[in-house]
């Protein structure tokens, strides 16, 4: 298992380190960076202490090098729009990013495992179906739609129909205000969740061991909820990893919709500005989010799988 | 007699016996099927089909509501747009942009993923475990974020969308056709092969890669709807194909902000969007358990 665990941390550093050199190169290639600070008014002496303060007379190892010994202590100079260092722009947005993944998350496990079980236990039934068409919809229907179609429905229509709307469409004032952009988000997890765990379940409610169980006279209860949901969980667990690493990458999408004030609207709108230096600090802090998810259920899956544990 | 004691040999799937296996499917998921061949239809006879250009509108036209609502005129079945387009048109010519970056960039990151897939699974060793890396590392990397640098540094333009997606696409058809390539390397045929004094590139792909096609058909129809919800999100955060061009994602941001004025501006593409990716997803379980269930894991 050490062996299994070493490769795991391995992998993350090294993707780290590709992301920064993707982002190094993509940095240089993008053009001049002196052309954001300085103009065409600028004199010669401008230009050459703009040069040697941003290290660019050296070659692009060293500065490579220099980017990353920065980068290493959280410094990755100031945010161009901002003016202040990029972390601390970054760290004020963290905890909207982060409330938003966790509403977005028990959101696709409350409405995904009930529903995936039970429509496993009672297949065919109308519970069934109308897990279907929730998962239909979450995986076919594109994010940032679903959540212009629910601040249509709830709020634009509903004012309409009601007066005034249900929820707020878009911002952070109200605590009410975080239903809408959860939901979009974590719908897409709700849908996986819930298919994931209705195949499983029916796959192990089909094995010999439960078949055994039955035979001696196991309650049904019991063999639902101890023999096979147990099982079952592993796939589940597997992806709810993942699942925590790309509601990174979902709140890209949703941020800018509800004009969620956290980390994806920040790189959206680093991105629109071209601000490099907020964009690269962002860019690392979500790939670091991504990696340490997926490498924190590497590890607990080696504790849960024996398999895992003792190959 | 000695004809029939032939060796019995494991054989790989030929297309030709594929092509018997599918006229034999009962039970074709047949609405998905049809909004699937509406949608390539519309996407290549775009010009055709659409009634109005797609890119000129007049302004007095402009935030129509579709025909069956009040005020609505059956010139614009679907309505208009906020620069007074047609709707219908719009959405015609999305399917288009579509259908291309979804073709094109499957095309691509298959060709790729079948080549490094090959290579891995046949040579082993240090090439095996260097394409492995390769792909491990860029499975975790968020796709979505890595496409906005990119874009941002290289800019927009047809090719560079579709590259991006590509690159974005062939790692899970490396670790699939290897995975497939190391169980088929120890049959008996491949063997055999060998000994008959086969050429490598030869075994690779005249044993070998027919028994990889069924896993690819079926990766590939699941393959596309993500393709194309990855092309409408970047098209949607304005780093898609370059405006005026109708791309699904962009023209449902156009009515981002008029949604209580034009409803219909976001509401058709995103519709357009929805329907093709859920036939799509129909359509590939529905092969997928005909063609290669243990696939089915992939989810």
């Amino acid at each position: 298992m050490q062996r299994y665990l070493l490769r795991r941390i391995l992998l993350a550093v090294v993707t780290l380190l590709a992301v920064s050199l993707i982002i190094f190169v993509m940095s240089r290639a993008a053009g001049d960076p002196r052309h954001v600070y300085l103009d065409d008014y600028s004199t010669q002496e401008d230009w050459d202490r703009l040069t040697a303060s941003l290290g660019l007379d050296k070659p692009y190892y060293q500065q490579y090098g220099i980017f990353l010994g920065s980068a290493l202590k959280g410094d990755f100079g100031e945010s161009i729009k901002e003016g202040r260092p990029s972390m601390e722009v970054i760290i004020e947005r963290i905890p909207a990013t982060l409330q938003l993944g966790l509403a977005a998350f028990a959101f696709s496990v409350i409405v995904g495992v009930p529903l995936g079980i039970l429509s496993a236990v009672k297949r065919g039934s109308f519970l069934d179906m109308a897990g279907k068409v929730v998962a239909l919809v979450g995986q076919s229907a594109p994010v940032f739609w679903l959540g212009l179609m629910l601040v249509f429905l709830f709020s634009v229509r509903w004012n309409d129909w009601f007066g005034n709307s249900l929820v707020p469409p878009y911002g952070r004032q109200e605590i009410s205000s975080i239903i809408l952009p959860a939901v979009t988000l974590g719908w897409f997890y709700a849908a996986a969740n819930l298919r994931l765990l209705r195949s499983a379940m029916l796959n192990v409610m089909d094995s010999e061991y439960v078949k055994l169980a039955r035979a001696k006279g196991v309650s049904n209860n019991i063999v639902i909820w101890k023999h096979s949901l147990r099982n079952a969980l592993i796939p589940v667990l597997t992806f709810a990893g993942i699942t925590l690493g790309s509601l990174v990458t979902g709140s890209l999408v949703v941020e800018t919709v509800f004009a969620w004030p956290g980390l994806g609207q920040l790189a959206i709108q680093a991105l629109a500005g071209n601000d490099y230096p907020l964009l690269q600090a962002v860019v690392i802090v979500f790939t670091l989010m991504y990696v340490a998810a997926a490498l924190s259920v590497d590890i607990m899956y080696a504790y849960i799988d024996p398999r895992i544990r003792y190959s | 007699m000695a004809a029939d004691a032939t060796l019995v040999v494991q054989q790989p799937a030929a297309p030709a016996r594929i092509a018997r296996k599918l006229w034999q499917f009962r039970r074709w998921p047949l609405i998905p099927m049809f909004f699937l061949v509406l949608f390539v239809f519309t996407g290549i006879f775009a010009p055709l089909i659409a009634p109005h250009d797609p890119e000129r509108g007049g302004l007095r036209d402009r935030n129509l509501p579709p025909a069956w609502e009040a005020g609505g005129s059956s010139e614009f079945l679907l309505g208009t747009d906020h620069l007074g387009r047609d709707m219908l048109s719009r959405v015609i010519f999305g399917a288009r942009i579509s259908l291309a970056v979804a073709g094109v960039t499957l095309g691509v990151g298959m060709v790729i993923g079948v080549a490094s897939g090959l290579i891995a699974g046949w040579y082993g060793g240090w090439l095996d475990e260097f394409l492995m890396r390769i792909v491990d590392i860029k499975l975790a990397i968020p796709t979505i974020l890595l496409a906005l640098v990119l874009v941002l540094a290289l800019g927009q333009s047809f090719l560079i969308i579709v590259a991006i997606l590509a690159i974005a696409v062939w790692p899970r058809f490396a670790r699939n056709v290897r995975g497939e390539v190391l169980q088929l390397k120890t049959m008996d045929f491949v063997a055999l092969a060998k000994v008959a004094g086969a050429s490598t590139p030869r075994i690779l792909f005249i044993h070998i890669f027919p028994g990889v096609i069924n896993t690819l058909i079926v990766l590939a129809t699941l393959e596309v709807g993500i393709v194309i919800l990855l092309e409408s999100t970047l098209s949607f955060l304005g780093a898609g194909v370059p405006p005026p061009t109708p791309a699904w994602g962009s023209m449902v941001s156009d009515g981002r902000d008029r949604l209580a004025v034009a409803w219909w501006i976001s509401t058709m593409p995103g519709l357009a969007i929805m329907l093709v990716v859920l036939s799509m997803n129909l359509f590939g379980d529905w092969l997928r358990d005909r063609l290669d269930p243990r696939l089915r894991q992939l989810n």
